[in-house]
């Protein structure tokens, strides 16, 4: 469904992504793991079109998408929840909430829609006229979250979820993510909690210095000797 | 009445009337830093092209549809001056301001200030550097008691002013592009990531913030009964002062921040003199820089410029 070719990309002359390759089925949920700086973030910006590749090409449904903008991607039905929430602060909840809901102009399934983000996430319904700044991190991440699904995606980009939020938040996003997997929408998870992602993902990327290094399984992955190493050892909270 | 009221009332009557001349004009400096945090200081050219443009279009209604009700007159004119001027703002934000996105601020702000000094030169190439006389439109009647009073201009500059104010607050708070407005302020990869095209929303903004100021120049056009190409310059330089004052960035920071300045100076005019009342504006100016650089309803400083 989602498919990257060999993708490069730079920041000014900083070469942050070198041949980027994989692909996300239809209906699946697929997890990119990394380091800090390892460019999970920039493969999501890439994708999304916040940045340009500079080589290699990116697929959605067989259609180019690299060169399309943020607001065509968007409209394609990809959405990226980005690293570290970006709600919009000083508008308030049912705000942020239609802002997800920017390019559509079908009111009846918006309208459903915001129903089952309510029924995923009671706590924003309750906070609808509260300013989105105000909310707690794990009510902000949902927030997030329910933003970029109010504008109807069939892929979402989730970038660290989890970040910042305390381990009781945490258990509690990881299975709202599940849920809104199992109602059918395809994810592609960047986190660094692996062990975590990889519990609830079908299978995984692991990205170095902008290169793949290892995909497979989640199974496949969380028994690799490297990647216990390196994201399940040494980090690991028993 | 009391002679003292009288003086006191009428100063605040005339202050009011500049103020919300000063007003709109602001409102075109907030929101365009408030998208882009750019101090766009070719807006007070703009306000100047629509007084210009205004005037042409009273020429050719008096000229040559005598009768028709003063009122449609000047309906004709706000709307002329406001496409004209959007047009305008919407052509100097996409040829000198679009290409240097991503440029340091600086360089925006120096290309605003030669935008400035484009523009009052071509006025003052097409019309002339003569004071032009503005054709009175609207019949000279005033209203109040004893001393004090207002003319129907006045009547019209606060009427007008208030309309467009409660106009320009509903669609930033009501619409969804004036939601996408707000958005974009705060955080435009996160507006972009929703499907916002932030190109769009800039120059929505530019076009807006142009008409609310070609309004103003038109206002200025009948006020006062005579303009020039140079009168960009003092105005543009209060309604910026006006905009700091309330708070750059903030919708009714300006607003109110206009009014204040406007009356500060009627006030100033009846009661120090009114030759001072212009140095009034960059005392003012000045001691919100020192003592309150977020200004009244401002959240965050502006950059230093
Ligand atoms: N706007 C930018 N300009 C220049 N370099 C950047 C920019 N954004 C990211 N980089 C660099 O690109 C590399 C990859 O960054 P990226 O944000 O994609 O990493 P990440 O895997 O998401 O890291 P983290 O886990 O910390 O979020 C880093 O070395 C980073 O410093
Ligand atoms: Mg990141």
């Amino acid at each position: 469904m989602l498919e990257l070719n060999h993708v490069y990309t730079r920041y000014e002359k900083v070469e942050c992504l070198k041949g980027i390759t994989f692909r996300v089925h239809e209906g699946e949920m697929v997890a990119l793991l990394g380091a800090n700086g390892a460019g999970k973030t920039t493969v999501l910006k890439t994708i999304s079109g916040l940045v340009r590749p500079t080589a290699g090409e990116i697929f959605f449904r067989g259609k180019s998408i690299a060169l399309l903008s943020a607001e065509e991607i968007v409209r394609l039905g990809i959405v990226h929840v980005p690293e570290g929430r970006k709600i919009f602060q000083k508008l308030d909840v049912l705000e942020n909430l239609e802002l997800g809901a920017f390019v559509r102009n079908d009111p009846g399934e918006t309208a459903k829609d915001l129903e089952q983000i309510f029924a995923l996430f009671p706590v924003l319904e309750k906070r609808l006229k509260q300013k989105a700044g105000t909310l707690s991190g794990g009510e902000q991440q949902m927030l997030a979250i329910g933003r970029g699904l109010m504008s109807g995606p069939s892929v979402l980009l989730l970038d660290e979820p989890s970040l910042g939020l305390a381990p009781i938040l945490v258990s509690a996003i990881f299975k709202m993510i599940e849920e809104i997997h199992r109602r059918g929408k395809t994810i592609l998870l960047v986190e660094q909690n692996a062990r975590r992602a990889l519990k609830i993902a079908k299978r995984a990327y692991v990205i170095e210095t902008g290169q793949i290094v290892l995909e497979g399984s989640a199974d496949e992955i969380r028994n690799n000797p490297a990647v216990q190493e390196a994201y399940l050892g040494g980090r690991e909270r028993r | 009445m009391n002679a003292h009221i009288e003086l006191f009332l009428q100063q605040v009557l005339n202050g009011l009337t500049i103020g919300m001349i000063y007003a709109l004009i602001a409102l075109g400096y907030t929101m365009v830093y408030g998208v882009l945090q750019l101090i766009n200081f070719a807006h007070g050219e703009i306000f100047m092209v629509g007084a210009h443009l205004a005037l042409l279009m009273i020429w050719v209604l008096t000229s040559f549809f005598a009768g028709v009700p003063f009122w449609l007159v000047i309906l004709g004119v706000f709307l002329f001056a406001m496409a004209g001027a959007s047009f305008l703002g919407a052509a100097i934000e996409k040829t000198a301001y679009k290409p240097l996105r991503g440029s340091p601020k600086l360089t925006a702000l120096i290309t605003s200030i030669g935008v400035s000094f484009f523009l009052q030169n071509a006025v003052m190439l097409l019309c002339g550097s003569r004071e032009k006389t503005v054709p009175e439109v609207v019949p000279n009647l005033r209203f109040g008691l004893g001393a004090v009073s207002f003319s129907l201009v006045q009547l019209i500059i606060f009427l007008t002013s208030l309309g467009l104010m409660f106009f320009l607050t509903w669609f930033v708070k009501s619409t969804s592009l004036g939601r996408a407005m707000r958005a974009t302020a705060e955080n435009p990869e996160a507006a972009l990531l929703m499907g916002i095209s932030v190109n769009r929303v800039i120059r929505v903004t530019f076009m807006l913030g142009s008409a609310l100021g070609a309004v103003a120049g038109a206002l200025f056009a009948m006020y006062y009964g005579s303009i020039n190409f140079h009168d960009g310059y003092l105005a543009g330089i209060k309604a910026f002062t006006a905009a700091v004052f309330g708070g750059i960035g903030s919708i009714p920071g300006a607003m109110l921040g206009g009014i204040l300045l406007g009356l500060f100076e009627g006030l100033a005019a009846g009661y120090i003199s009114s030759e001072w009342k212009d140095a009034f504006a960059f005392l003012l100016l000045g001691a919100v820089l020192i003592f309150k650089p977020s200004g009244l309803f401002g959240e965050n400083l502006p950059e230093k410029v």
